[in-house]
């Protein structure tokens, strides 16, 4: 079945949710090792080339438009080859992590979502499972299902902006407007819920900061219908792209044992042929009720990275949809008053209700004493928040285990051996969010 | 006791669902080692230090008070509910490990030091160990023997003091050029 899209006049595979491609991983293409030595993030230039003389060095960044944030890149170039590079980081750095030690949990929730600014859901989320963990309670059903779907709307969102900077430093302008006209469509869903387009701040620990507003699963809806074909024509846009092909297939290769070693995970690992992710290895959320694929592709290339991403916001789409049917009545957030607020309407009638509202927001409440590392798989990879606690309102020390610096690391070995034209490709691929890096 | 053939072994907790294995500063290279080829660990996820100077020292809260009595004018705010148990040291340094096979098993390998004490580095065991402890040098000034790189990351190359350390305050930053002309 092939559609015709109306804008480009060209022939695209409608594929929609039912006819997700399943990717017969076979061996990873390429199995060499590449990690710099002594430094693994540091490429140096071979004595026999830098006694050539013939070496420039060049400072890509931190203001570049295609190092998503700021980013710099000292890369050495002999010819057009890249013969040496360094990654400096931390020009957006923010202190995030010093800052939510002195605030309460309550107030320090908001923070998460500002540190991986296209992924906001999902480190909030994460933060708030931390909590939980401390704790030891267990979110209702209903907050659940709820939280497993923006998690997977968010991952859509990020997945999008992703595609589109990509398609703009490659040259092709159009993708971004395309995939902005989607990622709109979603942020207008994040508003409808919580009131917000980003940043959202609507998990609580317990549950969710209100009820799903009525008329939002027919929204959504709305959205997990056009998606498949919208997705499809991305694809239309790219895989007919004899440039966008030539500029991504076998560039930026990064083996197998190569990414393990490296500490990468997500798009990154999976393009490797890999098979892992933590949503059906490490089941949270409603995630062992939902049926869906994992993308692996042995390529470990640029072009294989891309096909990751789109095959995930395929079965992302499947998920939602499943989410929507599965989506479980009941309370939103737990019935303990530990921790939770209390309802709106006994503010007016109780005054004890108003006294524990106003103690809860202004001293927060107090979390039990211990440690926990709480991972989830974000759109970058695996995602972990360590935190500690003391038994006070305040965490004591939380630490973001972020993917995106992770996959910063990478990069010396995934330009080895590569052209400046390629850097580009190769940098956006490991889809780094500098506030994420920085944090 | 899953873990007592680690080298350096001092104790072993499971606690919500998490094995914490402390073994001894001068020895977490091997232990990592053995418990990467031994019991197959082949991905670090984490390296996440802890300053714990001043850990407890909020007193308990409440109309009870502490030992020192209760201070009326702040009732019950700050304080804790009771005093979090003792730490062995200053600084913990926990690297979080993890398996790529089915169930996903973790453990988190901890080892303490005070300010100063060197803790061999684990870029030889893990490559991406480099910027992750790099990380916890720039930010808690925990001092990785071994690597082969480490200088600040997130701050700047002649910046002073650790801001996650217990004892930089926040907005404590030294105002930059003010002396320049």
């Amino acid at each position: 079945m092939t559609g015709r899209s109306a804008a480009a006049g060209v022939e695209f595979p409608a594929t929609g949710a039912a006819r997700v491609r399943r990717v017969s991983v076979g061996e990873p293409v390429y199995r060499g090792t590449r990690i710099p030595s002594p430094i693994p993030t540091i490429l140096q230039v071979p004595e026999e080339i830098a006694a050539a003389g013939d070496v420039l060095t060049v400072n890509f960044g931190p203001n570049h438009p295609s190092t998503h944030g700021v980013l710099r890149l000292v890369v050495d170039l002999d010819g057009e080859r890249v013969v040496g590079i360094r990654a400096v980081i931390g020009y957006l750095h923010t202190g995030f992590e010093k800052s939510m030690e002195s605030k309460s949990y309550w107030k320090a929730i908001t923070y998460p979502a500002r540190m991986d600014y296209l992924c906001f859901q999902q480190n909030e989320l994460l933060f708030v499972m931390a909590i939980e963990r401390l704790l030891e309670t267990e979110p209702p059903p209903k907050a659940i299902w709820m939280r497993t779907l923006l998690a997977e709307l968010t991952r859509i969102h990020s997945h999008l902006v992703w595609l589109g900077t990509t398609g703009l430093e490659l040259g092709a302008i159009s993708m971004f407007w395309y995939c902005f006209r989607e990622r709109d469509q979603i942020l207008d869903l994040m508003e409808m819920v919580t009131g917000v387009r980003m940043h959202t701040r609507y998990f609580q620990a317990g549950g969710l900061a209100e009820d799903i507003p009525p008329g939002f699963a027919a929204e959504c809806r709305k959205l997990i219908e056009v998606m498949p074909g919208r997705i499809g024509e991305y694809e239309a846009l790219f895989d007919r792209n004899p440039i966008f092909l030539e500029r991504t297939k076998g560039v930026g290769l990064l083996s197998a044992e190569d990414a393990i070693a490296l500490g990468q995970s997500g798009p990154m690992l999976r393009a490797s042929g890999v098979d892992w992710d933590l949503r059906r290895d490490q089941p949270y959320l409603a995630y062992p009720e939902l049926d869906f694929d994992v993308p692996v592709y042995p390529e470990c290339d640029v072009y294989a990275r891309y096909r990751v991403h789109m095959d995930e916001m395929r079965q992302s789409v499947r998920m939602i949809e499943q989410c929507l049917d599965g989506m479980p009545d009941g309370p939103w957030i737990v019935n303990d008053r530990k921790f939770v607020l209390p309802p709106r309407d006994e503010l007016h009638t109780s005054m004890e209700s108003l006294i524990h509202h106003f103690k809860l927001v202004s001293e927060g409440y107090r979390v039990p004493e211990g440690e926990v590392y709480e991972t989830i798989e974000s759109a970058r990879g695996e995602l972990g928040c360590y935190l500690v606690s003391d038994g006070g309102p305040r965490p004591w020390r939380v630490h973001f285990r972020a993917p995106s610096f992770v996959a910063l690391q990478a990069i010396a070995a995934c330009l080895t051996d590569s052209l400046i034209a390629d850097m580009i490709a190769i940098a956006a691929s490991l889809d780094p969010v500098m506030g994420d890096v920085d944090r | 006791m899953a873990y007592e053939h680690v080298p350096g072994y001092v104790s072993e907790e499971t606690s919500r669902g998490e094995t914490t294995v402390v073994v001894e500063r001068a020895r977490v290279r091997e232990a990592a080692e053995y418990l990467r080829d031994a019991h197959g660990f082949n991905f670090l996820s984490d390296v996440a230090a802890a300053d714990y100077l001043g850990w407890g020292g909020a007193g308990v809260a409440g109309s009870w008070g502490s030992a020192g009595g209760r201070d009326g004018s702040s009732p019950g705010s700050g304080g804790l509910a009771r005093l979090p148990g003792p730490k062995p040291k200053r600084f913990s340094v926990s690297y979080h490990l993890l398996s790529l096979r089915r169930g996903a098993p973790r453990v988190r390998l901890q080892v303490w030091c005070d300010d100063g004490e060197p803790v061999p580095s684990v870029v030889p065991v893990w490559p991406t160990a480099d910027w992750l402890e790099r990380e916890q040098y720039d930010l808690l000034g925990i001092h990785f023997e071994g690597h082969p790189n480490l200088v600040r990351i997130l701050m700047s190359e002649d910046w002073e003091g650790h801001p996650l350390r217990k004892d930089y305050p926040i907005g404590g930053e030294p105002v930059r050029f003010s002396e320049a002309e």
